[in-house]
């Protein structure tokens, strides 16, 4: 479903992506884990085509199509969704009338017809029950005045309402307590299937115990450096990124 | 992002076209004979002639203030034809029926429902096509529970007693160069009386347009609520596109008596000339109203249009526990200008205002709120609440706050909160990875931060007003 090819990116003129490669197939969970500045979240943004996030080289293919070909919204559209490690808040826009409309976006683009306000309210408040939000929420501006494991929880949900193919999660654990990460975590499990995939990106292997990975990678000074299953993990949370980094180079 | 930014702000005027309608209108030019003329037109009693000429007299006196945060050549008032009238409004239509069919199009292709069977919304329309008064829907129904909502040149003659009572009782003659000179040349607008305990069954509205070349637009509205009645109003603007700049100067005169309730809402969309910052509406207007005991007055405005704006609908909060509000969003985009605020005065005890000021500036705009706040030494008891806030959309524009506050009473409470933000492009991309495209983004993101005021929109024109905004930003980002 993702072919991520040699890929080189820049964020302000400093190259982060250094020749990246990884190949996703439907259904499979892809923990990447690394240190500090070692290209983690640059994956997430170049992926989504996040402005100040500039490819140098190298292509990648989603579901055949190349993703640097689409524009961010058609991205999105495609079913590439990214939960944002800091959700910024949206004052005055409630959280309701801004996912009606990307649901609604994202059913036009398949060709489906957008769903009844009643419709849509049913499916919301399910949605928000299943991450322990109060349907109130739904009432709030986007992520105004939210704390930060009701902003996770917030971006949980809109990942259900939208059915994306290919879900990245940009350090969801962070900032989140225990409870919050069993919830968090639950909610991704249950849209496991055959043909979701999931890159989880992490510090700590703590979120891999709830959300179990098929494969591990270890992303160093921006290229793939070590590719294991969750041992790897238990490895890393022991051993430090020292060793492998040194690998990388 | 600004490139992105510049891109959704690109949008042509969508009420810029010209009806090709045969008019009477009075060379360009200013004397006592202009005056005289205009007065005749209008089959003025003599006392209404001499008010003009008074005003007229006080305004050759006076200078344009400079004050504001607006710069544009210097208005040359010879230059400009005070009066024209369509031609077929000589005799004017008793019925919709006889209203030249040319202005019921001009009308339709703004989206005004002026058939009274279309108007099923409830709405009684005013309408004042250059200097007159064209057509007013639903007179006669409104008679029936004593309210009078007619063009003041009627009001004129049929009512003298309420007009020599009320007009110039908030705004007198020489009240400012603009107002003084409305006071002289004014040529149409609506008039308003609310019976005692009379609660206004339908939102009234006046659809201002200015269509002929050269013209200035002069109206002047007065709205009297009397002891205990309730009314709310609507006004909406447009012009076509020229190259020239055309003057507007209006005069609103609101009086709440004891107990009344006006809600004033706005709607204004002239037209702000092109990309390049040629043609468009200076929009210099006084707007004033007298809350008496007991008594509210709100104005609510959504202001997009006019290259220059000039404009600070006020209230004169004078009777014990009156109330005045303030809401407004001015969107200005391309080379607009918008110096607008309010101001509150507080005369009588236990006296409170609120002032919502949004302000949202776009491409190389600059707008400015400008308000004042006077607690007076008899204002015991006094609260006002002033809340402004500024969003910026690309890095060229600009956004000023200039408020002032005087008070001389120490009972008083006043609080000013301002804030100043962008749309940000962490918001922009947030809404685009959620599958939006920018320019509806844009919009979603500019209607959120005007919410506030929209609420105290009547809720048909809340849709519109969201709309406007939408057209007036697109090509903003991209």
């Amino acid at each position: 479903m993702l072919d991520i090819h040699e890929l080189v990116a820049k964020v302000e003129g400093k190259q982060i992506l250094n020749g990246l490669n990884l190949s996703i197939k439907p259904g499979e969970v892809h923990a990447i884990m690394g240190p500090n500045g070692a290209g983690k979240s640059t994956l997430g943004n170049v992926l989504t085509g996040r402005a100040g996030y500039d490819v140098v080289s190298g292509d990648v293919t989603f579901n055949g199509k190349n993703l640097f070909e689409l524009e961010v919204e058609e991205r999105a559209r495609e079913g590439v969704f990214l939960a944002f490690q800091y959700p910024v808040e949206i004052p005055g826009v409630s959280n309701m009338e801004f996912l009606k409309a990307s649901v609604d976006a994202r059913r036009k683009h398949l060709g489906l017809p957008e769903l009844s306000s009643f419709d849509f309210m049913k499916l919301a408040r399910e949605c928000s029950q299943k991450v322990s939000l109060d349907p109130a929420f739904l009432k709030r501006g986007v992520n105004e005045g939210f704390s930060g494991g009701e902003k996770k929880r917030n971006e949980i949900m809109q990942m259900m309402l939208l059915e994306p193919r290919l879900c990245i999660l940009d350090e969801t654990d962070s900032g989140l307590d225990i409870d919050a990460l069993q919830v968090v975590a639950a909610g991704v499990n249950a849209m496991r299937d055959s043909a979701r995939s999931f890159i989880v990106v992490t510090h700590y292997q703590r979120l891999l115990d709830f959300i179990v990975p098929d494969y591990v990678h270890v992303l160093a000074n921006g290229r793939i450096v070590r590719t294991g299953d969750k041992e790897l993990a238990k490895e890393l949370e022991a051993k430090g990124y020292g060793w492998l980094e040194k690998e990388g180079v | 992002m600004s490139e992105q930014v510049e891109s959704l702000i690109r949008k042509e005027y969508a009420a810029g076209f010209h009806s090709a309608i045969e008019s009477d209108t009075l060379a360009p030019g200013l004397d006592e004979d202009t005056v005289r003329f205009i007065s005749a037109q209008k089959q003025e009693p003599e006392w209404m002639l001499e008010w003009r000429l008074k005003a007229y007299r006080a305004w050759r006196e006076m200078a344009e203030p400079t004050w504001a945060h607006v710069h544009y050549p210097e208005i040359d008032f010879k230059s400009i034809s005070y009066y024209s009238a369509p031609k077929s409004m000589k005799d004017r239509p008793k019925s919709l029926d006889e209203v030249d069919p040319e202005l019921i199009a001009t009308y339709e292709k703004l989206g005004i429902p002026l058939h009274e069977q279309a108007a099923l919304a409830g709405v009684a329309v005013d309408v004042v096509f250059d200097s007159v008064s064209v057509v007013t829907t639903f007179r006669e129904k409104l008679r029936e529970v004593g309210v009078i909502f007619c063009p003041i040149s009627d009001a004129i003659r049929e009512y003298p007693e309420l007009i020599k009572k009320y007009m110039g009782s908030v705004v007198p003659q020489k009240d400012n160069f603009y107002a003084a000179l409305n006071s002289a040349v004014f040529s149409d607008g609506s008039f308003v009386y609310i019976p005692k305990g009379v609660r206004c069954p339908m939102e009234l509205s006046t659809y201002f347009r200015i269509n002929e070349l050269n013209t200035g637009q002069f109206e002047r509205t007065l709205i009297i609520a009397d002891e205990g009645s309730h009314v709310s109003y609507l006004e909406g603007c447009t012009a076509p596109m020229r190259d020239e700049n055309q003057l507007h100067a209006a005069v609103v005169e609101l009086v709440a008596l004891d107990d009344a309730q006006i809600k004033y809402s706005t709607v204004q969309n002239w037209y702000p000339g092109d990309k390049e910052g040629k043609g468009g509406i200076y929009n210099f207007v006084t707007k004033r109203g007298v809350a008496h005991k007991n008594a509210r007055i709100s104005w609510t405005q959504v202001e997009t249009g006019s290259a220059v704006t000039w404009k600070y609908p006020s209230c004169i909060l004078k009777g014990d526990n009156s109330v005045g509000e303030f809401y407004s969003v001015a969107l200005t985009n391309n080379f607009q200008q918008a110096d607008t605020g309010t101001k509150m005065i507080h005369l009588g005890k236990n006296t409170r205002s609120t002032i919502v000021a949004k302000g949202i500036s776009a491409g190389r705009s600059n707008s400015a709120y400008r308000g004042l706040v006077r607690i007076n030494p008899t204002a015991e008891g006094a609260r006002n609440y002033t809340q402004c806030d500024s969003l910026l959309i690309g890095d060229r524009c600009g956004a000023h706050t200039f408020p002032y506050i005087e008070t001389k009473n120490a009972s008083a409470v006043i609080e000013h909160e301002a804030t100043t933000s962008k749309v940000s492009d962490d918001q922009l991309f947030l809404c685009q990875q959620r599958g939006l495209d920018a320019e509806k983004a844009v919009s979603m993101i500019v209607n959120g931060f005007c919410r506030e005021v929209f609420k105290e929109l009547p809720m048909e024109f809340a849709v519109e007003a969201g709309k406007l905004l939408e057209v007036s930003l697109e090509g903003s980002v991209g």
